[in-house]
């Protein structure tokens, strides 16, 4: 079972953070600053596998952001990184080559997609055809362009 | 703004991501964040009611400034109201905002409740999936209450679609996790097991995730899921030609799927059914197989899936622990990993052969990986891999290859990151310890780990050094002259400095014939560091300068100069003042033969468990370590340890109880008598337990085969014990019960009472123990004291006239019945304190039965729950040369030898 899952990037930003299990905020901001101080200073092509404390830690990364799992010690280590393979290629299906900025402006988006995937830090679907018939499924209930450009902006 | 490829996003967001973007300074960012939270605030606040849209736009935005770390103290009631809209956008939004920002607000809970219940009954799989997902997020006690009877329903319902299946099987999953009690286990189980037939894949793997976690806390109950597992993995594995459609991922057959069913099957043993046995066999070796196929893709995706189920596969090999066919062929797959050019596969094929070096069958196949190991250890770029090669080394070592693995250890430490240096250092003591052969070796190899990483040389490490030395006699003339030399170095590190001043304030004496470690070198060396250590350290060299006066008076007078001297009689420090204060008048004033007796050599120290391998456990969780139990055997000591010298003056014993805090380790004193007390053999009140905490007293009485005991806990200082407890184990034929536990704190100079009942079943020789533990001050104390619970307090009396003794006497005259001792008084022959002992013991004396008055003969019945043994005895003094001749018959042999044994030790 995954423990949690950030995504942050080369300069220490974090992007996304979902937490399976719950913590404290002040848990949260302490594993936050440990694993981006395990990850970053990490040398390219070293092995993607890390202990810490009792998790095994799995990280990734994907042009300028790094994909970060907690496992348990009984998890597969190199199944995570698939599933961190899994949820790039959901990202990219979805918003097509998918970019940093696709996350930071749509990060909504991104909490849905990761919801349609994971639940409870299991793996819930791991057919990419089937994530996005449910994702499609959202967006036509989406409301259309028309009722969007009608509505006030800020 | 960036273009949005989909998703139509909220325009007002992207513009407000957008000036946060920009913002140059932190000042900026906090400003328009405030300027934004002022605004979504006044338009929460205004009477224009806002529409489903302006809400989940501004709600999102709450969000988004919550995640980027700041504090949300309202908008919770919009978020819920978002969940009651049709839109599913706006439920959509108002659903993550709820999992993000869980408020305990408990009115809040009840709205969101009544939303997720609203949603979970809609019959529309979109919104269902949606509350499920909440319920998982949130996991809430509250939440689980509430819906943990609904969940069960909707998964094994034939109407509820397959992704809201999925979803309740892992909701189910989270709760169970969070609130196993609230989780009922009832006729679903068997269908949830039955999930595993299903047609669809994604709800297979959901139903083994949830399956895994309930067999893992009930195993009995989901037993049956080892067949269906095993069939759907031999179907995945075995069968090329079943098409899986999408949940191929990159030429690999249901990956996830695969993992989860071989995790699964890791709950149980292997399957005991042969044909069964035979298919799993043939999936685990067809999965070895694949590995050693051309690759279908050279996309390490598809290696990454075919090895993830390949380790899985090597994991439940090392569970079962059966195959040595199976193990081996796994060792070798990780031999071959171990030299991989991939990082990943070389580092888990390091962690997998950890496991497997704990397997008898394949520990010997992993020792012959030993020179690739080392060579990772030397190599690898990457200090997470050579971690791994550390913790196999540790796992691979035995008394073959300890010398080697040692040396290397200590070798790379030399080089080894900061990080991980504490515990190798841990791991080279323990297997230093643990493969001993000649002590030698290990004190050397403890020196050499002082030498190249005294920081991380760890309290617990120097105090087991000091400990062994102290237990092992043949070690201790060498670790003295090794110390000596070490010390000679002119930087030396300060943990070499505690070990030397300990040890040769103890054995110094051992090397002291040679002139050129004579008493005075060695004191000028000792105290050449004095000025440099810190405190703790430098009290521990006054000790040590005192017990040398002890044991070399011609150096008395130029240790005295040095304790009189103003920097140790006025220091500053209270402790080294003291200690030079009462050392100094300890030396004038004891004549030698108090000296001696004070500053006696330290006794053997009690067996315990290292106490460095306590603290690697600690370190790294307790899984992953092999058992290294018989680490305790492998120092020989004494089994009974008093309490700490005693000092014979009270003005010294305070810092001679605090120079042994230097080796008492904090988890405090353990206490066990190993033989029986024979005190009590004839008397059932008394005293039984002492020290300068605690009386232990008891007053027992028997009838027939029970007995009662009266257990007073008397607390002799005048502070409170706290967390006070009390256990008693015995054995089956000896049942000792607790009638009421104690109040967890006594008061100081209380005493307080405990009743034990009593139930002899059989004829026995272990008496029960009695465990103690209670905190003093900071410390735990932990007491273990047999009770004296002997055979013959079960004794009842028997009258008899002279011919029925001698009828009976000749009755039980097979030779294994008899047992006769001849043994010498050990104390003073009197006939009346005879008299008395053998009434004690519990038999009836017969007068006039033996022809010889100075004769004592007695008769009597053993009762226990199954037998009655009668018992005759006859005890024949012999003033003159001061013996006894004691003969015992019963009907059962054992009883005869065990009376024999009790009574025997009383005269």
């Amino acid at each position: 079972m995954l423990r949690f899952l950030l995504l942050f990037s080369r300069q220490g930003k974090l992007r996304l953070q979902k937490w399976f299990t719950p913590l404290s905020d002040r848990e949260k901001k302490k594993v936050i600053r440990d694993m981006m101080m395990l990850v970053l200073p990490r040398l390219p092509r070293t092995c993607n596998f890390l202990h810490w404390k009792d998790l095994k830690i799995v990280y990734k990364r994907y042009a300028s952001l790094y994909f970060c799992a907690g496992l348990e010690d009984q998890d597969n280590e190199l199944l995570a990184l698939e599933v961190l393979h899994r949820y790039v290629e959901l990202l990219d299906k979805y918003f097509g080559n998918v970019c940093e900025l696709d996350i930071i402006f749509n990060f909504e988006k991104a909490y849905f997609i990761l919801d349609e995937f994971l639940m409870g830090g299991e793996i819930l679907e791991t057919s990419r055809f089937a994530v996005g018939v449910s994702m499609e499924e959202a967006d036509t209930l989406q409301e259309t362009m028309e009722e969007y450009m009608s509505k006030p902006a800020y | 703004m960036p273009a949005v490829s989909k998703g139509d996003g909220m325009r007002g967001l992207a513009v407000f991501i957008s000036d946060i973007r920009n913002c140059k300074s932190k000042e900026a960012e906090v400003k328009r964040i405030n300027k934004e939270l002022a605004n979504i605030r006044s338009k929460f606040k205004g009477d224009k009611a806002l529409d489903g849209y302006s809400k989940k736009k501004y709600v999102c935005k709450l969000l988004f400034i919550f995640l980027l770390g700041h504090d949300i103290d309202f908008g919770h009631m919009e978020a819920v109201n978002l969940l009651s809209s049709n839109k599913y956008t706006e439920k959509q939004i108002g659903y993550l905002f709820i999992s993000v920002l869980v408020n305990s607000n408990s009115d809040l809970i009840r709205l969101i409740n009544n939303a997720i219940r609203n949603d979970l009954a809609s019959r529309n799989p979109t919104f269902m999936n949606l509350a499920l997902h909440c319920i998982a997020n949130v996991g809430s006690r509250e939440m689980a209450e509430a819906f943990v009877s609904d969940i069960p329903r909707i998964l094994v319902a034939g109407e509820t679609m397959d992704s809201v299946k999925q979803s309740a099987a892992l909701c189910l999953l989270r709760l169970n996790r969070t609130s196993p009690d609230l989780v009922p286990m009832g006729e679903w189980t068997a269908r949830v097991v039955h999930l595993l037939n299903d047609q669809h894949l994604g709800v297979v793997t959901a139903a083994t995730s949830l399956i895994t976690t309930l067999a893992q806390k009930s195993p009995e109950d989901f037993k049956t899921s080892v067949v269906l597992a095993v069939a759907r993995l031999s179907r995945i594995v075995t069968s090329a030609a079943i098409d899986l459609q999408d949940y191929t991922y990159y030429f690999v057959a249901a990956p996830w799927l695969s993992v989860k069913l071989l995790r699964l099957l890791q709950c149980y043993p292997p399957p005991e059914d042969a044909a069964l046995r035979s298919r799993l066999t043939e999936c685990l070796e067809t999965i070895l197989n694949k590995v050693q196929e051309p690759p279908k893709s050279k996309k390490v995706q598809h290696s990454n899936a075919k090895n993830a189920v390949l380790f899985e596969a090597i994991a439940l090999i090392i569970h079962h622990d059966s195959e040595p066919n199976l193990l081996v062929r796994a060792c070798n797959q990780l031999g071959q990993f171990l030299q991989h050019r991939e990082t990943n596969l070389r580092y888990l094929a390091l962690e997998s052969m950890c496991l497997l070096a704990s397997s008898e069958f394949s520990h010997e196949a992993v020792k012959t990986h030993i020179e690739t190991v080392i060579n990772a250890l030397k190599t690898e770029r990457d200090v997470s891999v050579r971690q791994r090669a550390v913790d196999l080394l540790y796992a691979m070592c035995d008394r073959s290859n300890s010398k080697q693995i040692v040396a290397e250890m200590l070798s790379y430490l030399e080089t080894a990151d900061y990080s991980i240096r504490e515990e190798i250092v841990l791991k080279v003591a323990i297997l230093a310890e643990k493969y001993a052969v000649d002590y030698t070796w290990y004190v050397d190899t403890i020196l050499n780990l002082i030498r190249i990483a005294g920081d991380y040389v760890s309290e617990e490490v120097w105090y087991r050094v000091i400990q062994i030395v102290i237990n092992r006699d043949d070690v201790q003339g060498y670790a003295a002259k090794t110390v000596f030399e070490a010390l000679q170095a002119p930087a030396c590190h300060e943990n070499l400095v505690k070990v030397g001043g300990y040890i040769l304030g103890e054995f110094g004496n051992l090397i002291a014939g040679d002139p050129r470690s004579s008493p005075l070198v060695q004191f000028n060396l000792l105290h050449s560091k004095f000025h440099l250590c810190s405190v703790p350290t430098r009290a521990l060299l006054l000790s040590a300068y005192i017990k040398f006066i002890n044991l070399f008076p011609e150096v008395k007078g130029t240790i005295q100069d040095v304790l009189r001297s103003d920097s140790q009689l006025r220091n500053a420090d209270v402790e080294l003042q003291q200690r030079a204060v009462e050392y100094l008048r300890l030396s004038c004033i004891a004549s030698t033969d108090i000296l001696a007796t004070v500053l006696e050599e330290m006794p053997p120290f009690p067996e315990r468990e290292s106490s460095i391998l306590a603290k690697l456990k600690k370190k790294k969780g307790s899984s992953k370590l092999p058992d290294l139990d018989d680490v305790r055997r492998s120092v020989n000591g004494s089994t009974d340890h008093a309490e700490n010298t005693e000092a014979t003056e009270t003005s010294v014993s305070n810092t001679v109880l605090a120079f042994s805090l230097y080796r008492t380790e904090p988890t405090g004193i353990i206490t066990l008598p190993c033989d029986d007390d024979f005190r009590f053999v004839c008397k059932n009140n008394g005293v039984i337990y002492e020290n300068q905490l605690l009386q232990i007293g008891l007053k027992s009485e028997y009838r027939q085969n029970l007995g009662r005991m009266y257990v007073f806990y008397g607390n002799k200082t005048s502070t409170q014990f706290l967390s006070f407890s009390s256990a008693v184990t015995s054995s089956d034929i000896l049942k000792t019960h607790i009638l009421q536990t104690v109040d967890p704190m006594i008061e100081g100079g209380a005493q307080v009472q405990q009743i034990l009942n009593i139930e002899c079943l059989s004829d026995f020789s272990d008496a029960p123990v009695l465990s103690i533990q209670f905190r003093y001050g900071g410390t735990l104390q932990n007491i273990a004291v047999k009770l004296p619970v002997m055979l013959n307090k079960f004794f009842q009396p028997t009258e008899m006239t002279s011919q029925d003794f001698f009828q009976r006497w000749k009755q039980l005259g097979a030779p294994r019945q008899e047992v006769q001792k001849i043994f010498k008084a050990q104390h003073q022959m009197d006939s009346d304190v005879a008299k008395a002992k053998l009434l004690g013991f519990g038999v009836a004396l017969l007068d006039g039965v033996d022809p010889n008055p100075a004769n004592f003969v007695g008769a009597g019945i053993v009762h226990s729950k199954t037998t009655q043994v009668g018992c005759l005895l006859r005890l024949e003094p012999n003033t003159q040369a001061q013996m006894y001749r004691l003969t015992l018959r019963t009907s059962k042999d054992s009883v005869s030898q065990r009376l024999c044994e009790l009574l025997s030790d009383q005269f």
